[in-house]
C-alpha cells in the first residue's frame, strides 16, 4: 500500500509536467507531416548542379553534405564524422561516417564522394571556383577521402554546405548519360532523413521518412510535403488557414509579415540565415561618371535614412549594414566608418565634386534597376528616388524581369542597380568575389559588377584567402575599412529573413542554412 | 474531290506553313529578351565563372550560330521532339504533358461554364429587353465584365473560402487525402470551382452581351416576322430562326476563347496555384527556358489553328447557307 501511494504521489507531478506545454517542448513526439511552401517551384532536385534557394530547400533533406554548419557557423559533422588538416594546410582528410546506405539501399562509400567531387560539383557554377585550389581527391579506404590542395586556401571548410558540397550516388551518376539529363536528377536518391516519394509538377513534393536513416531515431517526420504556391496573397492565407505549418523568408511580402506574426499559433525566427547571409545593396557602376568619385558614392550613402529603410520598408528584418561583410559573417568589423542619414553632407559632397543645382534643382541624372524581386523592392526604389532626390539626384526608375536584370548587371550596363547577395560563411567565397578586379568579367552577375578597382583591396583578400586562421581578421578589418571609405557600393542592410512556423513545429531550424537544414530533429506536437 | 473535301486540304497545307512561320517568329521573339537560359541558371545558383558559363551555353547550343540554331529547332519539331529543357532536367515533352491536362480542365470547365449560361442570360435579357430582367442581366455583365478577374478570383476565395469554408482556396486537389475514383473526382471539382469561375465570368458577361445584341437584331428580320405570322409557336421561333441566326458572332468569339484554352490563364493559375501550363509558360520565360517556351508555342499554335478549322465547321453546322470552298 505504502509503496503504491507513493509511486502515485511521483505520478500525480510527473503527470502534470508532462502535460504541460514546456515539457512538450522538450520531448519530441515522433510523427506527422509537415507542409511547407516552396516558391518558385523548384527548376530540378539535383542540387549539386543547380543551387538555387528552393532546390536546396527541398533537396536538403535528401542528399546531405560532409559538413554542416551550427548557428554559429561552426563546421560540425555531416557524412564526415571527423578530418584533420596537415600543418601546411595542404591536406584535409574526411573520415566519414559509418554505416551509410543511399536510399536505394545501396553503401554509401568514399567513392561517392570523389566522384562527386571530381566529376559533379568540379563542373558546377558553384563549387568550381572552390576546386580550383585542389590539385586532387583521393579515398585511400572506404571510409576516408583526402583532398589535397595546390596552395593553402582558408575558406575550404566552408564551401561544403547542401549547396555547394551535396555527395551524389556513384552507382547512379557514374554512367555514360550526362549528369544533366540523368532521371534521378527529379527523382532524388540520397543518404539524408527524409526520402523522394513524388513531385506533382506545379502542385507538391513529397518525402516521406528514412526509416534506415544513419542517425538511429531521426527524424520524427514521418514526411514532408512542399506545396507550390506561386501567389504571395495565397501564401498568406495558407499560413493564416493552417494549410501549410512553414513559410520561408521569401514567400511572405515583408508588408504581410507582421499580420502574420500576430497570430496566436504561428511563431516568428530570423535565424537560420547565417550561412547565407544575405545582404542588400545598390551598385554604382564606377566605370561611368559621376559614380567613379568616390564623393559621389558617398553621397548616395549619406542621403539614404537606412534605418527607415529597414524599419520602414523591410519590416524590420534585419539590421542597417555597416560595409561589405554581413554582421552574421566570420572576421566582420564593425569598426569603420559610419554613413548616418545626412543630407546636408551629401549635398556638400556633390557641391564639392562641382554638380551645382540647375534650375530645377537637378545636379545628375541617374537611371536605377531595382531587384525584380516582389513588390518590396518596387517600394525600395520609390523611396530612393526621392531621397536622392531631395539632394538633387534625379533617379529615373528602370523596371526589368530576372532574366534583363541578370543580363544588364552582368554586363555592367547600368549606372545603379539594386542587388542582393549571399555571402556563404567565408569572405574569400562570398565577398571577394564582388569587390576584386580580377572578377570584373562581362556576362558575369554576381561578379564584381559595380567594376571597383583598388589594387590595395585585390591584395588584401587575396592574402587572406590563403593567411592562417588567425590572421586573418586583422587582414578583413582592412579591407572592410578601405571599402566602406570608398562607399564601393552603397550597403542597405545585412537581411535577417523571417521564418514562419507553427508554434507545432519544434527544432526545425536548427543550423546556419535555416530552411535548408535537414530536418532529421524536426518534430511537430499533436 | 468535293469542295468540302479541297478545302480541308487547302486548311491543312496553309495551316503547315502557319505552323513553321509561328515557330520562326517565336524563336527570333524569345531571343529579343536580354538574357539567355545560361546566364538565368548561373545567376540563380549564385553566380559562376566565365569557364562554366561558357561550358552552360555550348551544352545549351547557344554557341553556334543563330541561323544553326534555328534549323536545329525546326528540325526537332518536324520530328516532334520537342527537345530537353536543361532547366527542368525534363524533355519539355513530359513538362508540358505534365501540366496540360489540368490547364485544359480549367479552361474547358471555364469555357463551358461561360458559354451556356453567357448564351442563356444574352437570350434572356433580349426576350425580356427593356424591362427589369434585362437591365439586371445588363448591369450585372458590365459589372463582371469590368472588374478585373484577379480581384474576382480573391473576393471569391475571401467570400466561399475564408468565410464560409465551402470551398478549397487554391490547389488541384487535397495533398495528402489519398482520395481515388469518384471521391478524387468530388474533391478536384471542389478545388475547380472558383478558379473556373472567376475565367468564367469575364467571358460569360462578353457572350451574354453579344448574344443580347445579336438576338434583338435577328428577332427584327423578315424571316423571324414571316415565321411568327405563319403561326409558329415563339418557343419554336426563338429556336429554330433566333437563336441559329443569332450564334454566328457568338461561334466567332468562341473560337477566338478557345484558342487560348491551351495557353491557360498566368493569373488565375497563379492566384489559385492550379498546376497548369500558364504558370510554366510564365516561369519558362522568366528564366529563358528557350526549349519549353517554344515547346509550350509549338504545342499551343497546333492546338489554335486545329480550333480555327473546327469553328469553320461550326458555322456550316449553325448556317447551312454557308459553304466550305
Amino acid at each position: 500500500m505504502h509503496i503504491r501511494r507513493a509511486l502515485w504521489r511521483c505520478a500525480v507531478p510527473a503527470l502534470v509536467i508532462a502535460s504541460s506545454p514546456a515539457f512538450a517542448q522538450i520531448t519530441p513526439t515522433p510523427g506527422g507531416v509537415l507542409n511547407a511552401i516552396v516558391a518558385p517551384e523548384p527548376p530540378t532536385l539535383n542540387v549539386a548542379l543547380q543551387p538555387v534557394a528552393v532546390t536546396q530547400m527541398v533537396a536538403s533533406k535528401v542528399y546531405e553534405s560532409l559538413i554542416v554548419y551550427s548557428p554559429k557557423l561552426e563546421p560540425t559533422p555531416g557524412l564526415a564524422r571527423a578530418w584533420t588538416v596537415s600543418p601546411d594546410r595542404l591536406t584535409y582528410t574526411f573520415h566519414l561516417q559509418k554505416g551509410v546506405r543511399w536510399h536505394d539501399g545501396q553503401k554509401f562509400t568514399s567513392a561517392d564522394v570523389v566522384f562527386s567531387y571530381k566529376k559533379i560539383l568540379a563542373n558546377t557554377a558553384r563549387t568550381r571556383a572552390v576546386m580550383e585550389n585542389v590539385a586532387d581527391v583521393i579515398a585511400p579506404d572506404d571510409d576516408t577521402v583526402v583532398f589535397k590542395l595546390k596552395q593553402p586556401y582558408s575558406a575550404f571548410l566552408y564551401s561544403m554546405d547542401i549547396g555547394g558540397g551535396a555527395i551524389l550516388p556513384k552507382h547512379l551518376y557514374d554512367v555514360p548519360t550526362e549528369p544533366d539529363k540523368n532521371p534521378h536528377n527529379n527523382a532524388p536518391v540520397g543518404t539524408g532523413p527524409f526520402k523522394f516519394s513524388k513531385w506533382v509538377r506545379g502542385s507538391h513534393i513529397e518525402l516521406v521518412k528514412n526509416p534506415d536513416y544513419w542517425r538511429k531515431g531521426l527524424p520524427y517526420l514521418d514526411g514532408i510535403t512542399y506545396r507550390v504556391i506561386p501567389d504571395a496573397a495565397s501564401r498568406r492565407l495558407a499560413v493564416e488557414q493552417g494549410t501549410v505549418q512553414q513559410a520561408g523568408a521569401y514567400d511572405i511580402e515583408p508588408f504581410d509579415a507582421p499580420r502574420l506574426a500576430m497570430l496566436p499559433t504561428i511563431k516568428t525566427t530570423g535565424a537560420g540565415s547565417e550561412y547565407w547571409a544575405p545582404m542588400v545593396w545598390v551598385e554604382m557602376n564606377t566605370s561611368l561618371a559621376p559614380f567613379n568619385d568616390k564623393r559621389f558614392r558617398q553621397a548616395v550613402l549619406y542621403a539614404l535614412d537606412r534605418n527607415f529603410i529597414v524599419s520602414k520598408i523591410f519590416y524590420g528584418h534585419g539590421t542597417v549594414s555597416t560595409g561589405p561583410i554581413h554582421n552574421k559573417t566570420r572576421f566582420y568589423d564593425p569598426e569603420v566608418k559610419r554613413y548616418p542619414f545626412d543630407p546636408k553632407q551629401a549635398a556638400k559632397l556633390l557641391d564639392d565634386m562641382g554638380l551645382k543645382p540647375d534650375a530645377a534643382g537637378v545636379r545628375a541624372r541617374v537611371n536605377y534597376i531595382p531587384m525584380p524581386y516582389g513588390e518590396v523592392h518596387r517600394r525600395f526604389a520609390e523611396y530612393l528616388k526621392l531621397s536622392l532626390g531631395r539632394v538633387g539626384i534625379a533617379v529615373n526608375i528602370e523596371s526589368a524581369d530576372v532574366g534583363t536584370w541578370l543580363k544588364r548587371m552582368g554586363d555592367g550596363d547600368f549606372q545603379m542597380v539594386g542587388n542582393g547577395v549571399f555571402q556563404y560563411g567565408d569572405p574569400a567565397i562570398g565577398v571577394a568575389r564582388t569587390y576584386i578586379s580580377s572578377n570584373i568579367r562581362k556576362g558575369l552577375a554576381f561578379s564584381n559588377t559595380s567594376q571597383y578597382r583598388n589594387p590595395a583591396v585585390d591584395e588584401l583578400f587575396a592574402k587572406a584567402a590563403i593567411a592562417p586562421e588567425a590572421e586573418r581578421q586583422a587582414l578583413y578589418s582592412q579591407v572592410q575599412r578601405i571599402l566602406v571609405e570608398d562607399a564601393a557600393v552603397a550597403w542597405i542592410y545585412d537581411v535577417a529573413p523571417p521564418v514562419f512556423l507553427s508554434k507545432k513545429v519544434h527544432d526545425a531550424i536548427t543550423t546556419a542554412l535555416g530552411t535548408s537544414g535537414s530536418y532529421a530533429e524536426a518534430w511537430m506536437s499533436k | 474531290m468535293s469542295n468540302t473535301s479541297k478545302y480541308f486540304a487547302r486548311r491543312v497545307v496553309k495551316s503547315l506553313l502557319v505552323l513553321v512561320l509561328i515557330a520562326i517568329f517565336n524563336f527570333f521573339l524569345i531571343r529579343a529578351a536580354p538574357g539567355d537560359p545560361a546566364e538565368i541558371m548561373a545567376g540563380l545558383s549564385g553566380g559562376a565563372d566565365a569557364q562554366t558559363l561558357s561550358a552552360m551555353r555550348s551544352q545549351l547550343g547557344l554557341d553556334k550560330p543563330v541561323a544553326t540554331q534555328l534549323m536545329m529547332h525546326l528540325r526537332s519539331i518536324a520530328t516532334f521532339d520537342l527537345g530537353y529543357s536543361y532547366r527542368q532536367q525534363e524533355p519539355v515533352a513530359s513538362l508540358i504533358m505534365a501540366h496540360l491536362p489540368a490547364t485544359l480542365l480549367l479552361t474547358t470547365t471555364a469555357f463551358l461554364f461561360a458559354l451556356a449560361s453567357g448564351i442563356y442570360l444574352g437570350v434572356q435579357a433580349a426576350l425580356r429587353a427593356g424591362r427589369w430582367s434585362d437591365s439586371a442581366i445588363t448591369t450585372f455583365a458590365l459589372l463582371v465584365y469590368a472588374t478585373p478577374s484577379f480581384w474576382i478570383g480573391l473576393m471569391l476565395v475571401l467570400l466561399f473560402s475564408v468565410q464560409l469554408g465551402w470551398l478549397p482556396a487554391f490547389g488541384y486537389e487535397t495533398i495528402g487525402a489519398g482520395h481515388v475514383g469518384l471521391a478524387r473526382a468530388m474533391d478536384i471539382a471542389s478545388h475547380l470551382v472558383l478558379p473556373a469561375l472567376t475565367m468564367g465570368l469575364f467571358f460569360m458577361a462578353i457572350y451574354a452581351r453579344l448574344t443580347r445584341a445579336s438576338v434583338l437584331e435577328v428577332s427584327h428580320m423578315d424571316f423571324v416576322k414571316t415565321a411568327r405570322a405563319k403561326g409558329m409557336p415563339e418557343r419554336l421561333v426563338v429556336r429554330r430562326h433566333v437563336l441559329r441566326n443569332a450564334l454566328l458572332p457568338v461561334i466567332t468569339f468562341a473560337g477566338l476563347q478557345a484558342g487560348s484554352l491551351v495557353g491557360g490563364s498566368v493569373l488565375v493559375e497563379t492566384v489559385f496555384a492550379w498546376p497548369g501550363i500558364g504558370r510554366l509558360a510564365f516561369d519558362a520565360l522568366a528564366q529563358r527556358d528557350y526549349a519549353l517556351l517554344l515547346g509550350i508555342f509549338f504545342v499551343a499554335s497546333i492546338i489554335v489553328v486545329a480550333i480555327n478549322i473546327l469553328t469553320d465547321i461550326a458555322y456550316v453546322l449553325a448556317d447551312p447557307r454557308i459553304e466550305l470552298k
